[in-house]
């Protein structure tokens, strides 16, 4: 009784000042619940840190329909042949049983940014004092006439969402004659992942190198030039696969025939392909769209970048591939998981009546193969500026890797297996 | 008196009391440090404790000076590296000594 008690005399005294207004420490809910929508490197990052930060003190329930999580970082070496999909694959129970984190699989049909509640499509509704919503990105199929019709046969496959068509494109490749042509197009910026189409041409063209030489890569980009690390692509196709990989700039994908497996352009003359490999512009994630947070071009979610939240919803803090970018800020796994730390610190600081960061910091690091043991990065470190109420990346960091080398390769296997550690256990 | 239930606020409130008073002369509080520290954990691990035998460096328990001194030599260009001199450029050097002194006191 009497550690109570003067536990009880520090909250009364000393405490409330640390705690700056928190006066209203009683107005904390018994048992403050954040919901986070979303299991991939934002949403299952946000959820773990949101109980690390808070000392375990609120509780967290994620909602993710898939049984497992398969990162989309590392899956074009699936494509490419050399790593399987057990390789990529994580479970999402150390979430629970290291962190305590509920998991709840099932998918979230409609928010009510009013009553602060989410329903599950298994019928059940939950209440939250913050939802961090982290739904990725929705393909927008329909933006190419007749994509939507060729996905749903498996016929033209994105293979954008790592999962079963990862391994579709895989078989596809496999089946392709030796001589045939890969054809990727690339919608404008931004999309998901900026340097993944170029890695994805780059590991096919290793994979045909090996394994049928007589076969081309084509690159058929909507926009003017190379979106990331253009130089090292380039110099990789010049050097590493002369002949065999073309690059064709502002060629804008608007329409299949997924019985001749080809593509039409707004410009330029239709291409033939034999593998066809279509990645439509992208969007918010629907559950977003729906609730009225894509309020930037109705595609992505504009939002207070200090502390995430929504500029349209209060209590909702959005993460990932999803928002409005700020200036340079790429949508990545790490910039996502980056998000996902800023989003729950600001989170736990205002349920627990703590200051809010004036200054949070992100990094992002994306590791590019563009050979079987050959790699290059971008690498970039962003500061929450006040004065602009945005991130800004920090004068004189970040850049490129000075040439591809072998020792990267082994950087980024590293960098995948401690993010997927640092996202999940 | 209170009744029971205030309990476990009572003892959250002790407990943040107690953290912000050994940092009170830090310029952030524990809560803004292991959000900055954490912008490391992508690759070093959560806390720096890194997945073996990676080849990421593990920064738990690392040297406080040790942690300083390197990446004041990635920052200076002194230390050549691949990717951490892009990345030790973005952050002050305050900001290098607390992360340094967070991740030595990381067991």
């Amino acid at each position: 009784m009497k550690r109570r008690q003067l536990i009880q005399a520090g909250l009364a005294g000393g405490g409330l000042l640390a705690l700056g207004g928190c006066a209203g420490l009683g107005a904390l809910p018994r048992h403050a619940r954040v919901v986070v929508v979303g299991g991939g490197y934002g949403g299952a990052t946000a959820a773990k840190y949101v109980r690390l930060l808070s000392d375990r003190r609120i509780d967290v329930v994620l909602i993710e329909p898939n049984a497992s999580f398969v990162s989309c970082p590392i899956s074009n070496l699936v494509v490419g042949g050399v790593k399987s999909i057990d390789e990529i694959t994580s479970p999402y129970d150390r979430l629970g049983s290291a962190h305590g984190v509920r998991l709840a699989r099932d998918r979230v049909v409609r928010i009510d940014a009013n009553a602060k509640t989410v329903a599950l499509g298994g019928g059940s509704s939950l209440r939250y004092d913050k939802l961090i919503l982290s739904p990725g990105i929705d393909l927008m199929f329909d933006a190419v006439e007749g994509l939507h019709a060729a996905n749903e046969a498996g016929r033209i496959v994105q293979a954008w969402k790592a999962g079963p068509e990862t391994l579709a494109l895989r078989r596809q490749l496999e089946a392709m004659r030796d001589g045939g042509v890969y054809a990727i197009t690339i919608p404008e910026a931004p999309y998901r992942c900026p340097p993944g189409p170029y890695e994805r041409a780059s590991v096919v063209a290793a994979y045909f190198k090996r394994a049928k030489p007589r076969s081309k890569v084509l690159i058929l980009d909507a926009n003017p030039d190379v979106t990331s690390k253009a130089g090292l692509f380039k110099k990789a196709w010049t050097e590493l696969y002369p002949g065999m990989v073309e690059y064709r700039p502002q060629h804008k994908a608007v329409a299949v025939d997924a019985k001749t497996n080809t593509v039409k352009f707004d410009v330029h003359d239709e291409v033939k392909a034999d593998v066809l490999n279509v990645l439509p512009p992208m969007r918010a994630g629907q559950i977003a769209v729906q609730t009225g947070l894509a309020n930037a071009n109705a595609r992505w979610c504009n939002v207070h970048y200090q502390t995430f939240e929504s500029t349209a919803a209060k209590d909702i803090h959005v993460i990932g591939d999803s928002i409005q970018i700020a200036p340079l800020m790429p949508k990545s796994a790490h910039m996502a998981n980056a998000h996902g730390k800023v989003a729950a610190a600001a989170v736990v600081a205002e349920l627990l009546g703590l200051e809010v960061n004036p200054r949070p910091m992100l990094n992002n690091t994306c590791y590019s193969f563009v050979g079987d043991d050959s790699v290059i990065h971008v690498a970039s470190v962003h500061e929450y500026v006040a004065a602009e109420k945005t991130f800004k990346t920090v004068a004189g960091s970040g850049g490129v890797s000075s040439a591809r080398n072998e020792l990267e390769a082994g950087y980024a296997l590293a960098w995948a297996r401690n993010i997927w550690a640092d996202t999940l256990g | 008196m209170r009744s029971i239930r205030w309990r476990p606020m009572a003892a959250l409130g002790f407990l943040l009391t107690t953290a912000a008073g050994a940092w009170a002369q830090a310029p952030q509080t524990p809560l803004h440090l292991r959000a900055l520290a954490a912008t490391c954990a992508s690759c070093h691990g959560t806390d720096g404790r890194a997945v073996d035998a990676t080849g990421s460096v593990a920064l738990q328990g690392l040297g406080r000076d040790y942690i300083v001194q390197q990446m004041t030599a990635f920052r200076s260009g002194t230390r050549p590296a691949t990717v951490m001199h892009q990345l030790a450029k973005g952050y002050t050097p305050e900001q290098i000594e607390q992360l340094a002194a967070y991740f030595a006191a990381q067991k």
